[in-house]
This record gives structure tokens, C-alpha cells and sequence, in this order.
């Protein structure tokens, strides 16, 4: 099990998760992510690892809520569990010295475009990065990416903070102005990755973006994840996530990601009902299983702990250790 | 090694015996069945296993062993059943094969054992799988873990990556011999293609639970959550976490697709996405389990291919209410792969066989749903590659199938995260890593391989085949320190 040090909303809706991962924490990359399973009946859900401390062997993620498993994530509070982390997954971002490049999010993508937008700076580029969010409540990480960047602009849809417009506004202005664009780099909601594709195709301007579709175990072996690339199937978990922008097939995406909307309304739905009773027995049961030996350990003692996988659960039942919230 | 000659406590003159029909399997009726998800057969009571094991002409050369990949010695085995002594049929099994109750169920035993018993030459051969897995399922009952003893510690460490058959009988002979055994595993439950690809009711996960903990009392410690490659690499256990020998048994996890148009749509997944929904996400308990899976009830759906996999999913996809499900086959029933006994089930359930038919196309409603396969039937020609007789389309045969769901289980291919991130371990051309058949070591010193992962799709008793001999060239190797 893989225990939460540190829980807290930064935006409305949207919550960053320190959690214990050490070999995840030891091995991640820029535009790496995690699969997690929040509990025994959950689904398992790919997220982007935002940064990752090997010292103290943590990961942060970022969470915005969306459906079930995501609500029930972010009512996680620091000191709880998630009982399953694995990774990272995926190819991590290529990073070379590109020269100038645009590195652009779009309401929590920006979370997932932070990491390589610092690994790109730290490699010599000069970064103009470009936040954009419906309104000023969700624009995220500014202050990070302030630090990482050359150049940062910000757009809100509605104008409720710095300019209003969308991030292709700022990326056309810049194309206007002569500005030698060597790559972009744009994750955010698909309607935004395919508008940041039709505005540099014309302009050939190298652009990768990073898909979001829905898989299952992220190693390659179920398939489901497949994108359209060039009208080849490819596997975004193992192949990608990041694409060239201008071979993805956006429409196939987006079809393929509505595949279980009625499902997941109706999941949704229930657990709207039972909000509460739900959190408490995903509670009690995640508590239970880490009292019991042998099975399921924590993360934490892992990595110390490897010889005597039965001996070493590190669990504390850490009733003080948050306030409010599922307790 | 003379063979020990237990005495037999057969009464029946061999006559006799080939006049005792073999027993049924008591099963569950098709009509129902058809509708839940718990297992077909329901196993002998200890009457029947008797009355079966009565059968056995007890050859002096048996080659029930013999075509066993494992060498379980049946004619012994079968033997203790007569005598009554079932907990010592288990261990004598036990001796050979530490999954009784899984290959019990799903080995294809017409093909090894019973396939090479003389009495399925004059009548019907001897119910073996039965009978495994009656003692297998007797022994989980009786046998109490807490008795199990754990060997003498050689301070060795061994790191099984995987945990199919194939890792799971590696950890479970080197344990026996005293090393320290940990294997990690991708997923979060342990099993491999037992927990994620057969199903329910086929294999009960219960089953799988009790082997591991069996495993577990025996010493072997699991990880899960652990990509090898990328959440800790082959070099790095072995430099760094101490470990002295690796087994690699990730399996062939890639799911094919045919390329033709149209296999993006909505409704078309690959067998192994299908029935990881419904086995490892238990998509079949939605909304208890919040894995979703599309609206099966009354619709149409087909399966590619004629292996196990294609069965598995259909009738998967039966109990989840289908109005109609297919199996379409590029080849003759009798070149299909699926076990024997799958393919008898599949039809008693109501599965339409569409053999020598393949899709040639996936059509779309318009809304990015599948609406039906445009398909072609086929005539056998010469025999291919593979001995078997080559399928070739036949002329103005096309005919539309209206389909909501169709499942591609054509085949597998080399997972390659382990291969891409070990330097130095030769793989075949399509990507399978190079081990001796006999030693199953690989081009790295220290690194063994087997299953799966080696042989591309095969079977479970064939993975555990190559899990036995791995763990006794490591014990070799752990031993002398050559290589
Ligand atoms: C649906 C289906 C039905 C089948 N039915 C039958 C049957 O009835 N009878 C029969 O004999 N055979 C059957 N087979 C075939 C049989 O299951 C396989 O041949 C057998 O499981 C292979 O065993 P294995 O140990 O090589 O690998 P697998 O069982 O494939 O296990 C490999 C394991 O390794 C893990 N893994 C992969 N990569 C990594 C990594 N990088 N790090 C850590 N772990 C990793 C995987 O998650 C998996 O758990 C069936 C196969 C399928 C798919």
C-alpha cells in the first residue's frame, strides 16, 4: 500500500498528492505517469506523475475530479492510503536542446506539462510556456512554471485572470511576431491538444502532445488504449503517451474516451448517493488490509524491508494525522 | 533411478477395468450456466474419483508420464486413489507439479496424458484431469498450511519476474531447495494469464488465491505493482537489491489485431483488454466493481479466433447476456486449438460456430460504433508453415455479420519492456528472449528465462515445464557458481 504524506487542494476541484512510491519516486521521468487503484473494487486509473523526490521517495500527483474514482481520490486526505501505485509508465518526454520551445497546458495539464517544461529549460532551451484555465480559480502551478520558464503566459477563457482567450491565441500571436518555434508541447483537454495541432501544421512546427486514453494495466497487454497514429494502431501506454501532434487522430480519440459514458454517469450517480458511506468502508477496508500481514505492504517498507516482505508492514493507524475530511 | 513399485490395491481384473465407462464430470447445465459466472464443472465427489481410478491399466510403461512435459507420475498417483490415500496422491503429484488444482482444470490433457493412455486407444482414455484435479481440490480441503515446512536457508536469492505458471513453479521448486525467493509482478494481483485472461468459470480465482498462499507458507514473498524495466531493472536487482539469479517469466501479453479497417471503433477489443475487464477488474460485478464494460444484453457479438483465448471470451460474453455469439475461425473445427473440452462446453451453451469465415472489415454506425463485420469465408488449401492446411478466401463469398461487439483473439506477441531495458539479452527475431531449452539460461549470466516469454503463446503446463527446469539449472548455478 502506498500511504499519502501530504494532500491539498490547490485549485477548486483539483488536489496534489504526495505519496509514498520509492521505486517509482527512484526512477521517474518527465511525461511518466502512474496507474493507481484507489481500493479492492476499483478501477485502475492512469495519471501523470507531476515531480518526484527519490531521496525521500515520493511522487506528486495531480488530480482534477471527473468521475468516480477521481472524486473519491481527491476526498483522500494526507495519511490515508491508495492500495495500489505502479510505475512509471510510459516513454519518458524527449529532451534535448531544442532551441526555443513552447510548452503549453491547459487546466491540469499543466501539471503534467511542468516536468518536462524543467527538464527542457534544464537542458538549455529557452521555454515560453503558456497556462491556460476556464477562469483564475483553476489556473495551476504558475509559480512553477514561472521558475521554469523564460517567458509565461496566461489566458483564461473567461477573462477572470491575465488575458482572456484561449493558450492557441498566445501560440498564434507568438507565430505572428516571428517568433522561431522549434517545438511545442501542448497537454491539456483534446479539443485544446487538436487546436494546438491545426494551428502548427500549417506553420510545420514540430508539436507533441500527450494522450489521455483509457487503459487498464499500462504495460501493453490489454490493448485498450490504442490510438490511431497515422491510421496505425499504436499502444499510448507503452508507444507514448506523447505523440506528434500532427499523426494523431484526434476524432478516434475522442470517440474511443465516450466508449463507457454511460457507465461511468451511472457509477457516478451512485456514488454521488452514497458519498459518505462509500468513503468510509473504502476506508476501513484499506485500514484492515494493511493490518493484515504478509499480503499487502506498504511502499514505505519496501524498499528497507524487501527481506521480510511479511514482517515489515509499516502501519500506524495515524488517527491524528488528519483533520476533517474521511475521518 | 529404478522406479519405487507401489503395490497395486486394484481388484478389478484388467477386463474389468475396460469395461467401467469413464465417469462423467458432474457439471453444471448448460442453460444455466450460460448465465453466471461460477465454474462449469463441478468436480468429482470421492465415489466417482474412485470408481475412475479404477480404469487405470497401470502400464509398465506408462505414457501418460511420458507425454506429460512435467512427468507427473500418473499411474502412482492414481494408484493412492484406489488405496484411498488421497493426501498422498496429492503429494505424490505434488512431487512434479506444484499446481494440481490449476492444471486439473485447465491443461489440455488430450494432448499430453490422456492422449498417450492405452485405454483411450480401446475405449476412452482415463479421466486424469479429473482425476488431478479431484485430489487437488481434496488436499486444499484437508491439508492444513500451517503444517508446511519450510526448507533450510541457503542465504541465496533468487528474483522471479512474472508470476504465471511458469514464475510460479520456479519460486515454488527453488523455495523447496532453501533460496530466498521474491517475485515481482506487474499487475496487482498474482497469476498472470490465470487471473487476468481465464475466467471464473473455468478457473475460480479462489483456486489461485490458495496456491499462492500455499506458496506463501512455503516462503515465497510476492511484489506487486513492480514493471520490471521500469519500475526497477534486471541489472538493478542484480546489483543492486543482491539478488544472485533471475528468472524472467513476463509472458506474451501483446494482443494482435488484423489491421484491417475499422478495429478503432467502439465495440472492437482484443480478447486480452475483454476478459481483463471482466476476470481482473471483475467488470461483471459493475457497479459493486467500478470497472465498466459496454451493454452486452441481447446484442450481437463474435470473437476472432479458435484458441482458448476466443472461447474464453465469448462465453464470457454469453453470461453477460449476448443475444448472440459467434466464434468466427479462419480454419476447420478440427484445426482450432481450443482444448477439447472448451469447444464441447462452448456448444452445449449455444456458442454458433462460424468456422472457415474471417472478417475482412469492421463498419461503423456512423457514430463510431461497430455495426457489423464484413466477412468472407474460406476453403483449406495446402498446409502451411505451421503443418496446418492454409485458409484462403473464397471468391464472392462476402456477406455481412450485423455485430455490436466483436473480440480479437488472434493472437499474441512478446511483451517487450523486459528484452528493451536488459542489454546483452538476445531475443529472436519477432522478440522472444533466447533461452536453452534445457537449462532455460539466457545470453546473461544469471538471467534464465522460460515460458511464455521464450516459446511465444503456448500452455500452462508447458510454462510450468519450463519453470521446473529453470529452477533446477538456478539451483545448479547457485550451487557451483558456473555458468
Ligand atoms: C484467455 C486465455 C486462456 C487460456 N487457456 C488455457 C488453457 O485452458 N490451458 C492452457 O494450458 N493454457 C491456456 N492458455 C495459455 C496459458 O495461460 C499460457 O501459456 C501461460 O499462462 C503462460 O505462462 P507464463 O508463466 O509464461 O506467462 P503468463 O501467464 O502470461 O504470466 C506472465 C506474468 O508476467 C507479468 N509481467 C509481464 N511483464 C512484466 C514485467 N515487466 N514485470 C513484472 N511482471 C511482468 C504479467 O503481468 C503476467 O502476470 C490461455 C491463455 C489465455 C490468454
Amino acid at each position: 500500500m502506498f500511504k499519502i504524506v501530504h494532500a491539498a487542494f490547490i485549485a477548486p476541484g483539483i488536489k496534489r498528492f504526495v505519496v509514498e512510491a520509492p521505486r517509482v519516486a527512484r526512477k521517474q521521468k518527465p511525461g511518466q505517469f502512474v496507474i493507481l487503484r484507489l481500493y479492492e473494487q476499483g478501477e485502475r486509473i492512469p495519471l501523470t506523475i507531476e515531480r518526484s523526490d527519490p531521496e525521500r521517495g515520493t511522487i506528486n500527483i495531480v488530480v482534477q475530479s471527473a468521475g468516480k474514482t477521481t472524486h473519491l481520490l481527491n476526498s483522500f486526505e494526507t495519511g490515508d492510503r491508495i492500495l495500489d501505485v505502479v510505475g512509471p509508465l510510459g516513454k519518458p518526454s524527449e529532451i534535448q536542446n531544442f532551441g526555443t520551445v513552447v510548452v503549453m497546458g491547459g487546466g491540469v495539464g499543466t501539471a503534467m506539462a511542468y516536468p518536462t517544461a524543467a527538464a527542457l529549460k534544464k537542458a538549455g532551451n529557452r521555454v515560453i510556456a503558456i497556462v491556460g484555465a476556464r477562469n483564475k480559480e483553476l489556473v495551476i502551478l504558475e509559480r512553477e512554471m514561472g521558475e521554469v520558464s523564460d517567458t509565461l503566459m496566461i489566458t483564461t477563457d473567461d477573462g477572470s485572470y491575465a488575458e482572456k482567450g484561449f493558450v492557441t491565441d498566445k501560440l498564434r500571436q507568438l507565430i505572428q511576431n516571428g517568433t522561431r518555434i522549434d517545438l511545442v508541447l501542448a497537454v491539456g483537454p483534446i479539443p485544446m491538444m487538436k487546436a494546438v495541432a491545426d494551428v502548427t501544421r500549417k506553420e510545420h512546427i514540430h508539436t507533441v502532445v500527450s494522450l489521455n486514453p483509457i487503459m487498464i494495466d499500462g504495460t501493453g497487454m490489454c490493448g485498450g488504449c490504442r490510438v490511431l497514429i497515422d491510421s496505425k494502431s499504436e499502444f499510448a501506454c507503452v508507444d507514448g503517451p506523447e505523440f506528434d501532434a500532427h499523426r494523431v487522430n484526434f476524432e478516434v480519440l475522442v470517440q474511443r474516451n465516450a466508449m463507457y459514458r454511460e457507465a461511468e454517469r451511472r457509477s457516478m450517480a451512485e456514488f454521488q448517493q452514497e458519498i459518505e458511506a462509500k468513503r468510509q468502508t473504502v476506508r476501513q477496508e484499506l485500514e484492515q488490509l494493511c493490518g493484515m500481514n504478509g499480503s499487502r505492504r506498504d511502499a514505505g517498507a519496501t524498499v528497507e524491508g524487501r527481506r521480510d516482505a511479511g514482517a515489515a508492514v509499516e502501519c500506524r493507524p495515524d488517527v491524528d494525522a488528519t483533520v476533517g475530511g474521511l475521518r | 533411478m529404478t522406479p519405487v513399485k507401489t503395490p497395486s490395491a486394484n481388484p478389478l481384473a484388467m477386463k474389468e477395468r475396460m469395461k467401467v465407462p469413464r465417469q462423467h464430470m458432474p457439471e453444471q447445465l448448460a442453460q444455466i450456466r450460460a448465465t453466471n459466472f461460477t465454474e462449469v464443472n463441478l468436480g468429482y465427489p470421492a465415489e466417482l474419483a474412485r470408481q475412475e481410478a479404477l480404469r487405470c491399466l497401470e502400464c509398465a510403461k506408462p505414457a501418460c508420464t511420458d507425454r506429460c512435459p512435467v512427468g507427473v507420475k500418473v499411474k502412482e498417483f492414481v494408484q493412492l486413489i484406489v488405496a484411498g490415500d488421497f493426501l498422498g496422491a496429492a503429494a505424490k503429484i505434488r512431487e512434479d507439479n506444484v499446481l494440481p488444482a490449476i492444471t486439473g482444470r485447465v491443461c489440455p490433457q488430450e494432448d499430453h496424458c490422456e492422449g498417450g493412455c492405452l485405454m483411450g486407444k480401446k475405449v476412452q482414455s482415463l479421466g486424469i484431469g479429473y482425476l488431478e484435479r479431484f485430489v487437488a481440490d481434496y488436499e486444499q480441503q484437508h491439508l492444513d498450511i500451517k503444517n508446511i515446512k519450510r526448507a533450510a536457508a541457503t542465504r541465496k536469492k533468487v528474483a522471479i519476474v512474472g508470476s504465471g505458471p511458469s514464475g510460479l513453479t520456479a519460486a515454488g521448486d527453488l523455495v523447496q531447495k532453501g533460496h530466498q525467493v521474491h517475485v515481482f509482478e506487474a499487475l496487482h494481483e498474482i497469476g498472470g494469464v490465470l487471473v487476468y485472461g481465464i475466467p471464473e468459470f473455468r478457473l475460480p480465482k479462489q483456486i489461485i488465491r490458495e496456491q499462492v498462499d500455499y506458496m506463501r507458507a512455503m516462503g515465497v514473498e510476492f511484489e506487486t505493482d513492480v514493471v520490471v524495466g521500469r519500475t526497477v531493472t534486471i541489472d538493478e536487482l542484480l546489483d543492486e537489491e543482491g539478488y544472485d539469479a533471475v528468472f524472467i517469466g513476463t509472458g506474451a501479453g501483446l494482443p494482435q489485431f488484423m489491421g484491417i479497417a475499422g478495429e478503432h471503433l467502439n465495440g472492437v477489443y482484443s480478447a486480452n483488454e475483454f476478459l481483463t475487464r471482466i476476470n481482473l477488474m471483475h467488470a461483471y460485478e459493475f457497479p459493486r466493481y467500478d470497472e465498466p464494460m459496454v451493454e452486452l444484453a441481447g446484442k450481437n457479438v463474435a470473437v476472432i479466433g479458435g484458441g482458448n483465448t476466443a472461447l474464453d471470451a465469448i462465453r464470457s460474453a454469453l453470461r453477460l447476456g449476448a443475444g448472440k455469439a459467434y466464434v468466427l475461425y479462419r480454419r476447420s473445427e478440427a484445426e482450432m486449438p481450443a482444448r477439447a473440452e472448451e469447444v464441447k462446453h462452448a456448444k452445449q451453451e449455444g456458442i454458433d460456430f462460424q468456422v472457415l469465415t474471417a472478417p475482412v472489415e469492421f463498419l461503423s454506425n456512423g457514430q463510431g460504433w461497430l455495426k457489423a463485420a464484413r466477412c468472407v469465408r474460406m476453403e483449406l488449401g495446402e498446409p502451411d508453415a505451421s503443418g496446418r492446411r492454409r485458409p484462403l478466401p473464397i471468391a464472392g463469398s462476402e456477406f455481412e455479420l450485423p455485430l455490436s461487439v466483436a473480440i480479437m483473439a488472434i493472437g499474441t506477441s512478446a511483451n517487450p519492456i523486459v528484452q528493451s531495458t536488459t542489454p546483452g539479452l538476445e531475443t529472436s527475431k519477432r522478440g522472444y528472449i533466447n533461452a536453452n531449452p534445457e537449462t532455460q539460461r539466457t545470453s546473461r549470466k544469471g538471467v534464465f528465462a522460460g515460458g511464455d516469454i521464450v516459446t511465444g503463446s503456448a500452455t500452462v503446463i508447458l510454462a510450468m515445464g519450463a519453470g521446473r527446469r529453470a529452477a533446477k539449472s538456478i539451483h545448479d548455478y547457485l550451487s557451483t557458481g558456473a555458468w
